[in-house]
């Protein structure tokens, strides 16, 4: 298939704020365009602090949200045309979100593997309980679990990476061509953060899905991202090869967002220094 | 009331009564076990195994370690905040403002050290703000108590530390939906250090804030410990944090501690394959070679494997891993390490691994 996967093109998100008197009006998302192709997925990542409007954008892009300007156009489709059940369920098919806090993304007094099954029937068309325990178990391998592991069990049950994992394999399920992956690793730990950032790796290599890539963590977009978009305050301030711009940005905002990124080479050096007190330095233990 | 639990000692009164010498928290042989009986059949999962670590005045002591390896759990036992079926099956826990264990304390007085002597920054800190009230009246509930400060001298007191710590006074008013995830959880570090406490205990504080806010979060925290002069632990499961704010660095994997050393020492040369792979699988900007992360999952430590609980997935597993635990062993000052592969010096445990189930009720 050719053409454009995804267009969004010239979208704007404004929220009202205030109360009776002296209302306004906030642009969460502002003037934003990027084209994701077909035959050539990619992984591109958003970055931005909290507040820049990337979440805005990715529930944009999931339909959950009307833009208030501009248009998002999914394999040549404006997304809000999208109406009745057979053509809703269709895009949700093809576009599987990742939420930020897997703790809170299954509900905790139900079982895990619920989720998994309803995602089978509705969108993968299982009807047979065997044809149910393939679809999800396929999938659940894919992320490196399997049914056993995860069946039966409450979220409680499972850790972090394995819940988030879980979640993965849910929006596998139904063979999307795009996950869209709102700061996916942020609440998983560290160890477990790159077996999760090499998972999505290995989707886009192996399973050829584009992967939209929310996050604030510039040190994992650089290793997994071809492309990305920095985001302030609802526009985009630059955009490009991940490599090349996040090596050497070039808008003072880039530039401050990458500064701000701890090191681990800076051990007992000390950069930690806030923008209220310069004055404080790291001083010895003893 | 015991003299060591003067409700209002003069820091100068502090440092006489605990002199630099003495550890501001010693843990001795903890041992914590999630102990459930359900329908018969009997179930501890060990979570806190064995630990002993002491840190020292006026520094960080950083915990590290990946999800359900015990950090939390360890927090708990430490803050004595321990309800069923969490339950401590031995070993102490000594603060340098205690003249006693702290599980020797009686309830009255843990309730009158907590938040005065010891506070503790949870998990998920900025929840403890009360949504349907101001900010204001969570520094009430917390600390008016403690204070023992009239009401006019007790706000003061919060407005002067809030300068301190370049909170405008303003967030008094607020509600809690007003305000930033960053800045309710430097409201929380403000609420944790009101009292001017002698230890502090941090459970990732800075997890899920973006990149700029935790820097000033951080910064912000290691400010108020050092104006303060407490002694802290610091748990995160992310490394990069720790290289930066900790001063000596613990690692635990599957409930117990697997290497110590100063955070610089830990960060040029890890010992314990596990510290290793941590160290070496951090993204870095300007670093584009594949990271491999650790195969296999962490142990089930209701079940937890003999031997070392790694060897399931260390590259460097030998037979004595998988025959005998190894027990955390000094092998340079101010360096400990629970490997055979790492150290001749280090010899099996003299714990073993045995399970302790009928031993104790």
């Amino acid at each position: 298939m050719s053409g454009p996967l995804l267009e969004v093109e010239r979208v704007t998100k404004s929220f009202a704020i205030g109360g009776l008197f002296g209302r306004g009006h906030f642009n969460a998302v502002d003037d934003i365009s990027f084209t994701l192709q077909a035959d050539r997925p990619e992984i591109l990542a958003i970055i931005g602090e909290s507040g820049s409007g990337k979440t805005t954008l990715a529930r944009m892009i999931l339909n959950t949200l009307q833009p208030t300007g501009g248009a998002i156009r999914f394999r040549g489709e404006a997304i809000d045309d999208v109406r009745g059940r057979r053509r809703r369920l269709d895009f949700i098919r093809q576009i599987q979100p990742i939420l930020q806090n897997p703790y809170e993304a299954f509900n905790p007094l139900k079982r895990v593997d619920r989720y998994l099954y309803a995602s089978a029937v509705r969108l993968a068309g299982a009807r047979s309980q065997s044809a149910r325990d393939e679809a999800v178990d396929a999938a659940l391998q894919k992320v490196g679990l399997s049914l056993a592991e995860v069946k039966g069990r409450f979220p409680h049950e499972l850790s972090g990476g394995q819940l988030q994992r879980t979640a993965i394999a849910r929006a596998l399920i139904s063979s999307p061509a795009l996950i869209v992956a709102d700061e996916p690793v942020s609440m998983v730990d560290a160890s477990l953060r790159m077996s999760i950032v090499n998972l999505f790796k290995r989707l886009h290599d192996e399973l050829k899905v584009s992967i939209l890539y929310i996050t604030h963590d510039l040190a994992t977009a650089y290793y997994i991202s071809d492309r990305v978009i920095i985001m302030q305050k609802g526009k985009i301030v630059e955009t490009g090869p991940a490599r090349e711009v996040l090596t050497h940005p070039q808008h003072p905002y880039s530039i401050l967002l990458k500064e701000s990124v701890l090191s681990p080479d800076d051990v007992g050096r000390g950069r930690l220094t806030t923008a209220a007190d310069d004055g404080a330095t790291r001083q010895g233990a003893d | 009331m015991t003299p060591a639990l003067d409700p209002d000692p003069s820091p100068a009164d502090r440092l006489r009564a605990a002199p630099q010498t003495t550890a501001a928290l010693a843990v001795d042989r903890l041992r914590a076990y999630y102990m459930t009986h359900y329908f018969g059949v009997e179930r501890e999962v060990r979570a806190v195994d064995d630990i002993s670590l002491a840190v020292r005045r006026n520094e960080i002591y950083g915990l590290a370690g990946e999800s359900s390896s015990g950090k939390t759990t360890f927090l708990k036992t430490v803050a004595a905040a321990v309800r069923p079926p969490l339950t401590v099956v031995g070993g102490s826990v000594r603060y340098g403002f205690l003249d006693r264990d702290i599980y020797a304390l009686s309830r009255a007085e843990l309730s009158a050290i907590r938040w005065r002597r010891l506070s503790y920054i949870t998990q998920g800190s900025m929840n403890v703000l009360n949504p349907v009230r101001r900010v204001r009246q969570s520094f009430v509930d917390f600390a008016f108590r403690h204070m023992g400060l009239g009401r006019r001298a007790f706000f003061a007191a919060v407005e002067a530390h809030l300068a301190r710590l370049h909170l405008a006074p303003n967030v008094l008013d607020a509600y809690p939906h007003e305000l930033s995830g960053g800045m309710k959880q430097r409201v929380t570090i403000a609420l944790a250090t009101i009292c001017r406490p002698e230890f502090i205990i941090a459970d990732e504080p800075t997890t899920a804030l973006d990149v700029v806010v935790q820097k000033d979060v951080l910064a912000m925290i290691r400010n108020a410990q050092r104006e303060i002069g407490s002694s802290m632990l610091f748990v995160t499961h992310d490394m990069t944090v720790h290289a930066n704010i900790a001063d000596r660095l613990g690692v635990m994997y599957a409930g117990r501690l697997v290497e110590e050393a100063s955070t610089a020492e830990m960060f040029a040369k890890p010992l314990h394959p596990y510290t290793a792979h941590l160290v070496a699988s951090l993204p870095k900007i300007g670093d584009p070679t594949r990271k491999e992360s650790l195969s296999g999952a962490p142990p089930n430590l209701a079940d937890p494997p003999t031997g070392c609980r790694f060897h399931l997935r260390c590259p460097l597993a030998m037979d004595v891993c998988r025959a005998a635990l190894p027990a955390l062993t000094t092998t340079a000052p101010g360096r400990r390490v629970a490997c055979y592969a790492a150290s001749p010096l280090v010899t099996p445990s003299a714990a073993g691994g045995a399970k302790s189930l009928g031993a104790i009720q």
